[in-house]
This record gives structure tokens, sequence and C-alpha cells, in this order.
């Protein structure tokens, strides 16, 4: 079994990064070339993170294809966000983009380039040039494998500057003294089954999204949330949770997106009594209408009992009439895609899709240093003193309610080198290593103590399954207010659940089943703190659609959803429609 | 293989893209009971590749280098099949 025992060892550290994808790695780097002692913890070698799935590239405005600049690149960004993004950090996020990717190509970053030497750009859908009058090349590419191109870039830099990994370690809880200031985390050795007090004078949560709280969900399965889940515990709220980025065709059960392209070559959508219902929908564009449109007529045609497949919760892309040759020679990979995940030939049978989640807007509210923020004595954006976060984790918030293509590897870029720097000022201000509080390992060790003495529990596996599927069916794409009302019911008896789970396996060394179980008590935070803020914002904003409020709503929604765990409860602070240093980009209705 | 192997193994087949994970999933499902030593150490020679390299393996896309011990070309075989 785990070690529960009172002896729990304890090491020291400046800083500890949790995460060891794009932004944990940016921002240690920049601690360890300051030379501080920086440990980062993560689940999986940091070559294999989530960030090895972006493709698109990272946005900046280089200008190196014709004439560019930040403020169109803000402008697109905030009208992206359907004006949810924080107009202060949206700015510094785009005029510090240029930077830190040039720094990126002096680390050894394979960019493509142009014939004269600089870093080439591609368009990508929602970039414009002068306020959106035409598209821009603003992406930043290595090929198809941008991603892992820069993992493997900061992993090298990393191993250069001293940096300390802790790889198949997961952090299992934030430490907090009883003034509020954060001071490391507990973490759990895979190898051993032991359990580690990491004391720092500074912590760094980059700990990725939490698309697995979703049954379709492009997300790798080590998408669980553990930053999100660690905050909530230790009192941090989380912030605008309900907003996650769908793409209508995702393999239904699998995730696996199926390309735009597939409509773009003829193939269609059907129900299950094989009507091509997007002509009702959109009578002129039909299946080639916009993402969110598409993903919106899919959901109702499910809701509303002509869902296909055995359990009636998916539609059908239809291609076969396209031909074999036209299938192979236009669209690579889909039949591959198709049998292997969905166990059909689409050049016979029509490919089972759902909305998909792809990406989580909210997370751990921070300000534009990567300075994790609360509400404390009137102040809303009141720092907790050595607690920061970054990338998909955090919620700057760069954006807001719908976020633009490119963005997510400029956000971890900007606000892992940001947090690094915030944290170097951070420990120059103070000097010296606070006293762990007493109950420092109290809450992991009663976690573990819990699991190894369950009887008579669930399985984990069957609760997470219950989870992914109500949070499917009541909180996809399209919203209805009666759905939403019974799925916070559901997911509340569900997180009941979770704390009665039971794992068979009780070995100490690698014991996957306890690392999953510790997953779910991150996942089923993340699934509630959705659920409930979702069911409250009773106005269509962004990724989502709410049957009963069909408009953003402006008046009463201009607003930061905060949900905090204890008392399963809202609270909300304004958004920040003022810029640095440009002028503010008032509210607009939202149209391309 | 016993336990401690199985589950290091399991963990080894945690990826960064969601179409590895679905695929060695379902291959530990079918396949890991009955994998001797020889293959195990194929599969893990396969797993030591990127992310990217692997699923191009996996969905056909790409090749591995021939000159290698049969067992890699057996393992990927049934990766496929998955």
């Amino acid at each position: 079994m785990a070690n529960v025992g009172r002896n729990t060892p304890v090491r020291k550290f400046d800083a500890v990064v949790v995460g060891a994808g794009g932004a944990g790695l940016r921002a240690a780097l920049q601690l360890s070339e300051a030379g501080l002692k920086c440990a980062v913890l993560s689940k999986v070698f940091p070559t294999r993170s989530h960030t090895v799935a972006a493709q698109g590239g990272v946005g900046a405005s280089l200008g190196n294809m014709g004439e560019d600049n930040w403020n169109w690149h803000m402008y697109d960004t905030v009208k992206g966000s359907d004006w949810l993004g924080d107009q202060d950090a949206i700015e510094f996020m785009v005029r510090t983009a240029p930077e830190v990717v040039i720094e990126l190509e002096h680390f050894g970053m394979p960019f493509d380039r142009n014939e004269d030497g600089t870093i080439y750009q591609r368009p990508f859908g929602g970039h414009s040039m002068n306020f959106g009058e035409k598209p821009v090349q603003r992406s930043c590419c290595a090929a198809d494998r941008t991603g892992h191109a820069m993992l493997h870039a900061l992993y090298q830099r990393n191993v250069r500057a001293n940096t300390q990994f802790f790889v198949e370690w997961m952090a299992l809880d934030l430490i907090r003294d009883p003034s509020g200031q954060v001071l490391g985390v507990t973490a759990l050795e895979m190898e051993t089954g032991e359990v580690m007090v990491f004391h720092a004078r500074a912590t760094l949560f980059a700990t990725g999204g939490a698309g697995r709280i979703y049954t379709s969900t492009t997300n790798a399965f080590i998408n669980t949330g553990d930053g999100l889940g660690m905050a909530a515990r230790a009192g941090i709220p989380l912030e605008d949770m309900e907003f996650w980025q769908f793409h209508p065709t995702g393999v239904a059960g699998a995730g696996v997106l199926i390309t735009e392209g597939v409509r773009g070559e003829g193939g269609y959508l059907l129900n299950k009594n094989g009507e091509r219902f997007m002509e009702r929908y959109a009578p002129n564009l039909k299946d080639l209408a916009s993402r969110d449109v598409v993903s919106r007529a899919m959901a109702t045609e499910i809701k509303e009992g002509r869902g296909a497949g055995k359990e009636g919760d998916c539609v059908l892309l239809k291609l076969d009439h396209l031909g074999a040759e036209v299938i192979d020679k236009r669209l690579p990979g889909i039949r591959e895609i198709a049998k292997k995940f969905a166990n059909v030939d689409p050049v016979k049978d029509p490919i089972p899709v759902v909305p998909t989640v792809h990406y989580q807007m909210g997370g751990i509210p921070t300000n534009y240093h990567g300075e994790v923020v609360v509400p404390k004595n009137g102040n809303a954006n009141s720092v907790v003193p050595g607690f920061y976060a970054a990338g998909e984790c955090g919620c700057a918030s760069v954006h807001g309610a719908n976020r633009l293509g490119t963005n997510s590897l400029t956000d971890l870029l900007v606000f892992g080198k940001a947090s690094g720097d915030s944290i170097i000022r951070f420990l120059k201000e103070n000097p010296g290593l606070k006293d762990l509080p007493k109950d420092a390992g109290d809450r992991s060790l009663s976690r573990l103590a819990r699991l190894e003495s369950q009887t008579n529990g669930e399985s984990y596996a069957e609760v997470a399954k219950d989870m992914r599927r109500t949070m499917q069916m009541h909180c996809g794409v399209f919203r209805f207010p009666d759905t939403l009302a019974e799925g916070v019911k559901k997911i509340r008896e569900i997180s009941d659940r979770v704390t009665r789970t039971e794992i068979k396996d009780k070995s100490k060394v690698f014991n996957t089943a306890r690392i999953e179980a510790l997953e779910l008590d991150n996942l089923i935070e993340v699934a509630r703190a959705t659920m409930v803020s979702a069911d409250a914002r009773t106005e269509s904003r962004g990724a989502h659609d709410r049957s009963d409020h069909h408009e953003r709503d402006d008046v009463n929604w201009l607003k930061h959803t905060l949900w905090y765990k204890e008392g399963d409860r809202l609270d909300y602070k304004p958004v920040n429609l003022k810029p640095l240093t440009a002028e503010s980009i008032e509210p607009k209705v939202r149209t391309y | 293989m016993d336990v401690v192997e199985f589950n290091r193994l399991r963990w080894n087949c945690r990826r960064g893209l969601l179409e590895n994970d679905l695929v060695l999933e379902k291959f530990l499902e079918r396949h890991a009971e009955s994998l001797d030593d020889v293959h195990l150490a194929a599969l893990n020679k396969l797993l030591e590749l990127d992310d990217n390299s692997l699923w191009a393996l996996l969905s056909g896309r790409t090749e591995y280098p021939e000159g290698s011990g049969s067992e890699i070309y057996e393992i990927l075989a049934l990766l496929r099949a998955c």
C-alpha cells in the first residue's frame, strides 16, 4: 500500500512546476536559467505531453508575409472571445507573441522558413488584417509537427539549464498555510507508490485541460484536469468553466477528429431516418454552415430522438457517394481513421459522429503575470502569494468564451514565460522559505488512506463512465434548461459516488488503478464546475448555445463565472474591457 | 507478465495523442496477456517513438525501417489490426 505514514519525506525547491507541456517547460526554463532550483513534475515523459497534438501553429504578428501588427491580432482575439476575454491580458499576449516566437527560434525550434530566411506564416481561420477586413498570414509552424518540435526544443534547453525533472510523478494536492500562501505540493511517485512533499517558495500549475470529463473529446487520456482539481480542493475558485470549444465531427465514442474537408468534398450528415437534416437548419449552406450552427443542429436531432446508433446519441456522416477514388485521393487518412475508430469503411457505410470537446477556455483564475487571483476583501483579483498557473489550465483570460485557432500555443509561450518572470520577482522580494503547516500532507494522505481501506465501493472506471456520459448528454454544445438542471442533480450524485470508489489492486509499485482513481478526484471537480456554471449562465456566448436564450446578453452576463468547490457555489467578477495601452474594443454583434 | 510489468506497460501506453491512446488501449485488452518477453521488448521499442511518428506507423502512413527482428513487424501488424 502507499506510504501513509507520518514521516512523509520533504524536498525543498525555489520553485515547483506541475506539468511538462509547453507552458510548464517554458516557465521552468525561465526559472532554471535565472539560477533557481526548479523541479518539474510530470505524469508522463515531457515530450509525450498533449502539446504534441497541436498542429495549427503559433499566432504572432511578425508581419513576415505582408503587413501585420498586434492591434489587429488583438482585435481578432477579443472578437473571437465573444468579448469575454480580458483586454489587458489579450493586449499583453499579442504584444509579447513576436518576442517569444523569436526566442523559441533561437532555442532551436525548426520553424518553416521563407526564402529570405524569415519564419514562414500560414493563414488561419479568424485571423485578419485591418480589423476583420481580409485574412492575414500569422501562424508560425514547423510542418505538421509544431507541438512536438516545440516540446523537443524546450525540453533540450531545460536539460541544459539543469531543470530537475520528476517524470512519472503525479501531484496530489496543493499545500497552503493558514494565511493562504502556497508552499508547494504533495506528489506520488508511481515507481514506488511513495508520497513526498515538494516544499517550494513558489508553485506553478501547467497541467493542461480536462477534456476527459466528456465521452467525446479530442483530448488524450492524460488530460484529467489535475491542476484544476487540486486548486478547487484547496479553496481556489475555477473561472469560466462553462466554456468549452467543440468540433462538430468527432468520431462517436472515440473523439478522433474527422476534418471539415470531408464536408467540403461533398460529404453530408444524416439522422437515424436517413434524412439530410442540415437542409432544414441551413437551407443555403447546409452541411457547410459554420461549426456552431452544424453542432447545434446535430445536438437538436439527438435530443429530439432522431439520433442514430444503438443509443441514439450520434448522427451519421455519409461520404460513400463520393466513391473510393475521391475518398482515397482527396481525403487521405480518413478511411484509416473511420475503419480504426468507428469500425466502418466510409466507402460503404457512413461514419457516426458527434460534436466533440476540443479545448477548455476556463481554468484557474490568473492575471496577465500568471499570478493566481481570487476575490478577497472587496478586491476581485487579489493575488494568492506563491501560486501561479499558465497554459490551458490557467484563465488569464485571453480566450474568453471561444478560443481563436493558434492562440493556444501563443498563450502557453507568453504566459509560461510571464509566470516564470513573476516567480523570479516574487522570490527576490520574499527571501527564505516559510515553514510548512503541520497538516501539509494530510489531505493527500487521507485521500490515499480512503482508497486503501474502501470496501463495498464502486469501480472508479464505472463512476468515471457515468460522469462522462452525464457531461456529454447534459452539457454539450447546445444546452437546454431542463437537461442542464437535471445534469446538475446527476453530477452532484456522481460526485458523491466518487468519494466511495474502490480499487481492487492495492499493490504499491506502478499501481495504475490508484492513479486513475486519483485522476477521477480531479475530473469530477471540473465536471461539477462546468455543469453548475453552465446551468446558471442564461445566455448564448461563444462556443455554446442555450435553447432558452439564443443571444448574447451583455447587460446581465458580460462577466466571468467563479465556481467554488466549497458549497458548490458561484460568484462573478467583471470582464476587464480596458487594455493596457490600446483603446478598448467595445462589444458588438459577432459576424464573420 | 506480472502485475507490475503490466501496469508499467499500461502507463507507457499513455500518450500525447488520442489516436495512439485508443489503439494501444485496445491492443492491451486483446494481447497483453499473451505477450512474451521478446514481443514485449519489441512493443516497448515502438513506444519509444515520438507520438507523431508512432501514429504515422500505426495508421499505415509509414513503415518501420527494414532490418530489425521479425517480432517488431509482428507487433506492428497486431497494432494496426486494433
